[in-house]
């Protein structure tokens, strides 16, 4: 089969493999460079698990070839935080309970960053409408809303409430 | 659930594009967006020999006023539609169906030119192309040729588009001052498919309607113009009970099929509340 090279920048570094053209960017992701943190669900677009941003954009990663991400700069969940720095989002879905299984949360999160890049103090509404891509079949999504109501507090760094 | 093994091209510019359509004809499928196309080939749908990515051809990204005509280029992804002023300006209906499609992921990659190609019965673009008497640009090596979108549109994933050729531009003419636009749609869920869909134009002088154009999504094999309910309205004067009458017609000459989501009845009690509340509303944002 043929292999195409590509230079991709993901979460600030760089790499350079040589991939398959049918090789999705969602396996790219997980089985080349061992990022497991971009999860896989249906692999047709539909669920919304293994989305990340490209460019700055939220992209479905299952619906890209990792050939046409060349050149691009990718961020996935591991850029975010770390266990000892969390961002302001991940603090904030860990307070609010904006997860159980945690099989949405890496995409709840990108998404949600998107969302915080683009309009700072997003309303109600713009958080539901901004986590719609994405499926979750345990909270009911009313603390994944209040989570990223709370990470914007956060991040603008208003008060620390506690309920 | 992963893609058969498929050879990757990727084009420059335009020209080199269709060189390789000429190459490899009908073996070749473009790949614009994506968010059809790469699903359809991890169910292994479709499987292509050569997939031809036009994604770097920034020259088919773009939306300019052309005269009384705006041009969008095929590449132009619908997240930059939803958000154009132009758009909001010149074909204000476009951007009200936009509130209807998809999810902001799907969105910042799908193309407007790559959602025509695909031809879904049951998405927006399509019926507001038709309302709107859109044009088609599509070129290949041997030129350029113009269609318009009703005979563009064949059936579901089917287009008059020949294996050589890549549709370049969508050629919408403005909506006039006088004109009011309404488009709704029912669906299961925010973004998901729609059960049924209905786009509206009105154009009305002096309390009569001098243009009606209403385009319905989601029932039978594409888009389609509802022309009996058009005709009906034509030359007639605005009122509730003209309303209620035409909405009624428009239920009566849609031919839905049913669906795991929602029967064919009601479809059709859809249609006709739909149409009601366009023309209600086209009316009310109409000029005159």
């Amino acid at each position: 089969m043929e292999l195409v090279k590509i230079t991709v920048t993901v979460n600030g570094q760089r790499y350079e493999r040589e991939v398959p053209p049918r090789l999705l960017l969602s396996d790219f992701l997980r089985e080349d460079l061992e990022l497991k943190g971009t999860h896989v669900g249906c692999e047709h677009g539909v669920c919304g698990t293994c989305t990340i941003l490209v460019d700055g954009v939220s992209v479905r990663s299952c619906l890209m070839f990792a050939v046409q991400a060349d050149g691009g700069k990718i961020e996935t969940v591991e850029g975010l935080g770390t266990v000892e720095k969390l961002h302001p989002l991940q603090q904030a879905f860990r307070e609010k309970h904006g997860l159980q299984c945690g099989f949405c949360t890496p995409a709840m999160l990108m998404v949600s960053k998107e969302l915080l890049d683009r309009n700072p103090n997003p309303t109600h509404e713009e958080i539901r409408e901004s986590i719609s891509s994405n499926l979750c079949r345990c909270t009911g999504y009313q603390t994944i809303v209040e989570a990223v109501e709370l990470a914007a507090q956060l991040a603008s760094g208003g008060s620390h409430e506690r309920t | 659930m992963k893609p058969p093994i498929f050879e990757y091209r990727r084009p420059a510019t335009l020209n080199e594009a269709l060189d390789l359509l000429r190459e490899y004809g009908g073996d070749a499928k473009v790949l614009a967006g994506g968010q059809s196309l790469v699903p359809m080939m991890n169910l292994r749908m479709v499987h292509p020999e050569v997939v031809v990515d036009i994604n770097r051809l920034s020259e088919l990204d773009y939306i300019r006023l052309d005269g009384r005509t705006l041009a969008i280029g095929a590449l132009t992804r619908h997240q930059a539609l939803l958000e154009s002023e132009e758009i909001a300006k010149g074909c204000p209906l476009m951007s009200e169906a936009y509130r209807y499609v998809a999810h902001l992921p799907i969105r910042n990659r799908g193309t407007l030119g790559g959602n025509i190609c695909h031809s879904d019965p049951s998405s927006e673009m399509p019926a507001v192309l038709l309302a709107c008497d859109a044009h088609i640009v599509v070129a290949s090596h041997s030129g350029v040729r113009q269609v318009a979108i009703n005979d563009f549109l064949l059936g579901p994933l089917q287009t008059v588009i020949e294996p050589n050729e890549i549709v370049t531009e969508i050629r919408i003419p403005l909506h006039s001052q006088d004109e009011g636009w309404a488009f709704k749609e029912v669906s299961a869920r925010q973004g998901d498919f729609a059960m049924a869909a209905i786009g509206t134009i009105l154009r009305i002088s002096g309390g009569e309607i001098t243009r009606a154009s209403i385009a319905v999504v989601g029932m039978g094999d594409r888009a389609a113009r509802l022309s009996g309910v058009e005709q009906f309205l034509l030359k007639q004067r605005v009122s509730k009970s003209l309303f209620a009458e035409a909405s009624a017609k428009a239920a009566e000459l849609v031919n839905p099929d049913s669906s795991h989501q929602a029967s064919a009845g009601y479809k059709r009690s859809l249609v006709e509340t739909l149409v009601a509340r366009t023309l209600a509303d086209a009316a009310g944002r109409s000029n005159a």
